[in-house]
């Protein structure tokens, strides 16, 4: 055997002083360098948020120094470039409603249905044509979505087709296309959800003589319901912030929306219509996009909390 | 050449206390021992998964740790080489040394240990890589001076009696061995570090009775340069391949139902079976429990 | 069709001798097959929404779908116009995007999942703060860009490096969730084995556990890297919907990108101009399909080695 080890009698070794003569600590200064780029990066992910705050702050400030906040949540009226300018946010609003709702009603039936019939009906083989078709549909850009909503969902199927009464642009098509976009988003946190639901739980009920219907609507789909619930609010969030969509088949004029088939300016829609015209830095016109851009921060961040403490209490219960 | 137990009289401090704080342990220590532990505690967070634990581990010789699952056999191996340092929680509290140096002293580097004490796992876990590149990836990480790497991996796959299987394919995946032959790679690899001491975790307990014997020949035959501590739930086993043998049986908490692991009574191997000093001990080797 | 749903549906083969006695309400019940039939309708109208989207776009661009799109610049008359600059605006986006991005992301991701210790507080702070930032709209990133480079003093916003600024901003969650998720899949067999030979912590995360992950890394970052090439809100903000009728030759110089050009040509009146809209959306669909399908190859190819 050609292993030799360097080592002396043990029992010498035993008697002679204790100190650190074995496992001495090698410095490894490459390594701490290497560990502190790491955490470099990792706070980046941090400066990131300070960023976004303090980028959104501050122009907004200015724009609250001349513009009341009441009168900008409460008004309603949108005109900031008419010269006689005003400022009520709630047209934004109502719009960012209408199509956030309706493409909700869409996307959270659609979705749900989709993931309980891939985890509790589908085969594998059958799931493994589906999924990648869902992974498309989440990877279509959304300009092409909305040129999908206006040049086909509004003209060809509202107009033409069913030849209802509404005009180049809808709420209801922008919210019923942005609603199948959001499908995957769904169906897929939905699935996970459905999937991590113990079999034996399933079996419990199938050996008391449900059906495949009952044990997947009374047992599963309840026992998944934290991660349904955070699937649903993350759609909600992608809803109110999806820009292209909206922008392109939702109209452009922004009054208070009081149908599905009347057109509106969603906040989104309208700071891509804001960023098109050259507003000079420092401009009432230039700070009204970063309040406005504020508010929609503030929203997605309140849902997106709401997400995470559902999905925290009902973990609890669980 | 080290079966034949030179009985020494308990009459070391370390024996002596440990005689009192376990009654009916009868010990018989080891004249020549590599490393020891003195009233070694182990926790999980505030779990006391194993208390009082004294034992000196033989240079030279194999050392079995039994007893029934939960006893927190595993738990003490782990700790030897400071294995449970990456276990959120896990603290040690006592002496666990080396050649008389502690290794949880403050200025004891834990990569150090680990390089002098090795450690077989229960499942083969060989890298997605080379046969060659397992064996040799010890040696590299570790800086260690190689004048022939080719030679170090051919003398450690020698070793651990798996170079005729796999000399001519060296650079195929660790991956595509045999389990038994996986669990030998994962040897040769430990041996190409050169440590002192071998850990291992129940080597055997996913291979059939061929490869775990293979193993157990290579037990011996490893024990002429290195030292090593061996769990295994495989009684037969502790009785072919050790020297010395520790039993340890778990012991319900009062008011709770946790469960700690103490050690029952720690001999040489043959007295453990033929004449164990404690109940249990007889209890369970004849297979009257656990 | 209606044959694909009852082969899906689950035969009954216990139930099958009692069903006849009515006692049992069995998988045939007519509220069961009412219920999978709903569910089933889900997925179907799903699949033939993208159907009508995919042939209408395709009936939409192909006349316009020719050379001349990926020779031509852009130009007011539609007969001539091409999307050359913004599929070569696109490429400097992404792939400026691409070697910003990944090496932050593995980096993050390799810190909060090998290295930062989960009970201290800031370190869950940075992974509820990850889960956050994927959740924040696209346009926002755009805006902080835009807040950054006027802070910066600088004018000319619509440059490539301040769009791929925006668009990691945006994906690096999600490059720093899916390599998470490829480090945690490696098993910790294969950690422990690394650092029991006496390998640092760092040499295990480098030669042991991050070439295990590469598949799932690359995985994860071309899937996000087709999202940021799909993109056009943040890019929009940064005033990227201009007449460029140039090569972008480096990092600082003025771009437009396919899902801009697509924007543009949509909002005009004339059809024309909706049809050069749909030839680019087919170019920019058979692109990210070719980039989703590499992910998914290289995902299947590698998956479940242990």
């Amino acid at each position: 055997m050609s292993i030799t080890t360097t080592r002396g009698t043990a029992a010498a070794a035993l008697s002679s002083p204790t100190g650190s003569r074995h496992f001495k600590a090698k410095s490894r200064p490459g390594e701490r360098v290497i560990i502190w780029a790491l955490r470099f990066a990792a706070l980046l992910t941090v400066a990131t948020t300070v960023g976004i705050v303090v980028s959104l702050v501050v122009p907004a400030v200015e724009f609250f120094t001349e513009i009341n906040v009441g009168d900008f949540l409460f008004g309603d009226r949108w005109a900031p470039r008419f010269a006689e300018a005003s400022f009520g946010v709630l047209p934004l609003i109502t719009a960012t409603a209408w199509t956030t709702g309706i493409s909700l009603l869409v996307a959270v039936p659609l979705g749900l249905g989709a993931a309980i019939y891939l985890s509790e009906y589908a085969r594998p083989r059958v799931r493994k044509v589906l999924k990648p078709v869902l992974e498309v549909l989440a990877g279509i850009p959304t300009v092409v979505y909305g040129l999908f909503a206006l040049t086909f969902v509004q003209s060809v199927v509202f107009k033409q087709w069913l030849e209802l009464p509404t005009g180049a642009f809808s709420v209801l098509a922008a919210g019923l296309v942005m609603g199948v976009m959001i499908v995957p988003t769904i169906a897929s946190i939905s699935e996970d959800a459905l999937s991590a639901v113990p079999m034996s739980l399933r079996q419990g009920s199938a050996a008391l003589g449900a059906n495949r219907m009952q044990t997947s609507l009374k047992i599963v789909v309840p026992a998944a319901v934290s991660g349904i619930v955070a699937a649903v609010v993350l759609g909600v969030s992608r809803a109110i912030g999806e820009t292209m969509i909206v922008a392109m088949a939702a109209g452009q004029q922004a009054r208070m929306v009081a149908g599905p088939l009347e057109q509106g300016q969603t906040m989104t829609g309208f700071m891509a219509s804001a960023a098109l015209g050259d507003s000079r830095v420092g401009s009432l016109e230039y700070n009204t996009l970063f309040a406005v851009g504020l508010l929609l921060f503030a929203l997605t961040l309140v849902v997106n909390m709401i997400s995470i403490q559902i999905v925290r209490r009902l973990r609890k219960a669980y | 050449m080290n079966n034949t137990m030179p009985a020494a009289p308990a009459t070391d401090d370390v024996a002596a206390h440990l005689g009192e704080s376990s009654p009916g342990t009868h010990l018989e220590r080891p004249d020549n021992p590599i490393m020891a532990c003195e009233d070694v505690d182990i926790f999980y967070g505030d779990f006391k998964a194993v208390s009082n634990v004294s034992l000196q581990f033989g240079f030279n010789e194999i050392t079995a740790l039994i007893g029934p699952s939960g006893c927190g056999k595993s738990t003490v191996l782990r700790s030897l080489n400071r294995m449970n340092d990456l276990i959120e929680g896990a603290r040690v509290e006592g002496t666990i040394t080396f050649r008389g140096e502690e290794i949880y002293g403050k200025k004891v580097d834990p990569i150090e240990v680990r390089r002098r004490i090795g450690m077989v796992f229960q499942k083969a876990n060989p890298f997605p890589k080379s046969i060659y590149d397992n064996v040799a990836y010890g040696p590299r990480v570790s800086g260690m001076k190689v004048e022939s790497m080719d030679e170090l991996v051919e003398s450690s796959l020698r070793a651990a009696a798996l170079w005729d299987e796999v000399k001519d394919k060296l650079k195929d995946s660790g991956l595509g061995l045999s389990g038994g032959q996986q669990q030998r790679l994962c040897i040769a690899r430990t041996i190409a570090v050169r440590p002192d001491v071998i850990l291992m975790d129940e080597p055997c307990s996913s291979l059939d009775p061929i490869a775990t014997l293979r193993i157990e020949d290579l037990m011996h035959e490893l024990k002429q340069d290195f030292s090593i501590v061996i769990v295994t739930h495989n009684m037969q086993q502790a009785a072919r391949v050790a020297d010395r043998t520790a039993f340890f049986t778990a012991l319900s908490a009062e008011g709770s139902g946790d469960r700690t692991g103490v050690l029952v009574e720690y001999a040489p191997t043959r007295k453990i079976f033929d004449d164990p000093a404690d109940q249990r001990t007889e209890d369970y080797v004849s297979g009257r429990f656990g | 069709m209606s044959s694909t749903a009852h082969r899906t549906s689950p035969a009954p083969k216990t139930s099958r001798g009692l069903k006849q006695t009515g006692f049992f309400q069995g998988e045939r019940s007519p509220a069961a097959l009412v219920v999978l039939f709903a569910l089933w309708a889900c997925l179907a109208f799903a699949v033939l929404f993208l159907l009508v989207l995919l042939v209408t776009t395709f009936l939409d661009g192909r006349e316009m779908f020719s050379w001349h799109l990926i020779t031509d610049y852009a130009s007011s008359d539609p007969e001539q116009a091409g999307a050359r600059a913004a599929i070569l605006g696109s490429v400097w986006v992404i792939a400026t995007t691409a070697v910003m991005t990944i090496p932050i992301g593995v980096a993050a991701a390799v810190y909060m999942e090998e290295f930062a210790d989960h009970n201290k507080w800031w370190n869950r702070a940075i992974e509820v703060n990850v889960q956050n930032l994927a959740a924040v709209p696209s346009i926002i990133y755009g805006l902080v860009t835009l807040g950054v480079l006027t802070a910066l003093n600088i004018v000319q916003r619509n440059i490539v490096i301040a769009g791929a600024i925006a668009l990691s901003l945006l994906i690096l969650p999600v490059v720093i969730v899916a390599t998470r998720e490829a480090i945690r899949s490696v098993p910790n067999e294969i950690r422990q084995g690394s650092l029991a030979l006496g390998a640092t912590q760092w040499q295990t995360t480098w030669r042991q556990v991050l070439p295990s992950s590469v598949p799932g890394i690359a995985t994860g970052s071309i899937l996000a890297l087709s999202r940021a090439m799909g993109e056009a809100a943040p890019l929009l903000v940064l005033g990227a919907l201009v007449f460029v009728t140039f090569d972008p030759t480096s990092i600082f110089d003025q771009f437009s990108t396919m899902p801009i050009q697509t924007f543009n040509w949509a909002s005009r009146p004339q059809e024309e101009f909706h049809q050069l809209a749909s030839a680019t959306s087919i170019l920019l669909l058979v692109l990210l399909l070719a980039m989703n399908a590499v992910a998914i190859t290289i995902r299947n190819i590698y998956e479940k080695r242990w």
